[in-house]
């Protein structure tokens, strides 16, 4: 699968230096991250040399791309410079929220995925929407827990259940985490992969961050597939009564 | 020959130029690099045999830092 042992696909966004975000990639373990596409003339030399000596594999981005137009066009060049399939789609609504315009979005994920690209689109945390996605062809759904870079966690999880419930392709909650326990939730909640970028880039120490994402990410999925016990309303006694001594 | 490179005004001296050859002058990296000329997308594989115009508009791109 894209997202690789780790379960953590790690967005570079954010990083205040190379080496604070190679750190991150060394501890969080992730073997997939995003990157986006920018003129040459704006865009620092030595990310692409790093990634490459990292054995980590690239994840291109439409990051900025409001239209299905520009996403299709910027997945086209994505392929061109990284000689890879995968596409991870945004096409964003409004600048305030930065969350995905559904309609564009659909639109290009139709398109990208009838150009032989895997999408992995970036969407809300609409069932619905993400069924339309899966059905048009995407290899995967994202959706946000709550606004990129918020930190905020996951403002509804019954929803993220409900998208797990409702398709077949794995689910990666995308946006929104802010710290270990938000990763575990997503894992707990039955997503498949967490994708992480300011809650790790931004942190007073990313190496540190990036290696408590990596525990909490493996922890929730374990205690995902090890079927938690069921919430009661009242007390179940863990010790037997059998035996215990009469005064 | 008048180019918009990246949103800023080129001029170049001889009347032919390859987007190889232009890409060549804007960095050394080739691979995650991409370019489109007049909103199209011009395969790497093309580059060499691709001339730049009078009034083109190129873009020429590469990977950085982003979520």
């Amino acid at each position: 699968m894209f997202f690789g042992e780790s379960r953590l696909v790690l967005g570079t966004g954010g990083a205040n230096s190379l080496a604070a975000l190679e750190e991150a990639i060394t501890a969080s373990g992730t073997e997939l991250v995003t990157v986006a596409l920018r003129r040459v003339d704006a865009a620092g030399p030595g990310l692409l040399p790093m990634l490459d000596r990292l054995g980590v594999r690239v994840l291109p981005n439409t990051a900025g791309c409001y239209t299905a137009g520009d996403a299709i066009k910027t997945a086209h060049l994505a392929r061109d410079a990284f000689e890879t399939d995968l596409i991870k789609l945004e096409v964003i609504g409004d600048e305030r929220t930065l969350l995905p315009d559904g309609v564009e979005l659909l639109r290009a994920a139709e398109t990208l995925a009838g150009d032989g690209f895997t999408v992995l689109p970036y969407t809300s945390d609409d069932p619905i929407l993400a069924r339309r996605l899966a059905d048009v062809g995407c290899a995967a759904v994202m959706p946000a827990g709550s606004p990129i870079g918020s930190g905020l966690g996951i403002s509804n999880p019954h929803h993220i259940r409900l998208i797990r419930q409702s398709v077949e392709v794995p689910v990666v909650l995308d946006a929104g985490i802010g710290t270990a326990s938000d990763a575990a939730l997503a894992m707990e909640l039955g997503c498949d992969a967490v994708l992480i970028a300011s809650a790790i880039t931004r942190a007073d120490d990313p190496g540190g961050m990036a290696s408590a994402m990596r525990h909490a990410v493996l922890a929730g999925r374990l205690a995902y597939t090890s079927g938690r016990i069921p919430r009661r309303h009242h007390a179940l006694a863990s010790t037997s009564d059998e035996g215990r001594a009469q005064w | 020959m008048r180019l918009t490179v990246n949103g800023r005004e080129h001029v170049e001296s001889g009347e032919m130029l390859s987007v190889a050859a232009l890409v060549a002058r804007l960095t050394e990296a080739r691979r995650g690099v991409a370019v489109a000329v007049n909103g199209a997308v011009v395969p790497r594989s093309t580059w060499e045999t691709s001339r730049l115009a009078d009034g083109d508009a190129v873009e020429v791109l590469t990977a950085t830092q982003g979520g």
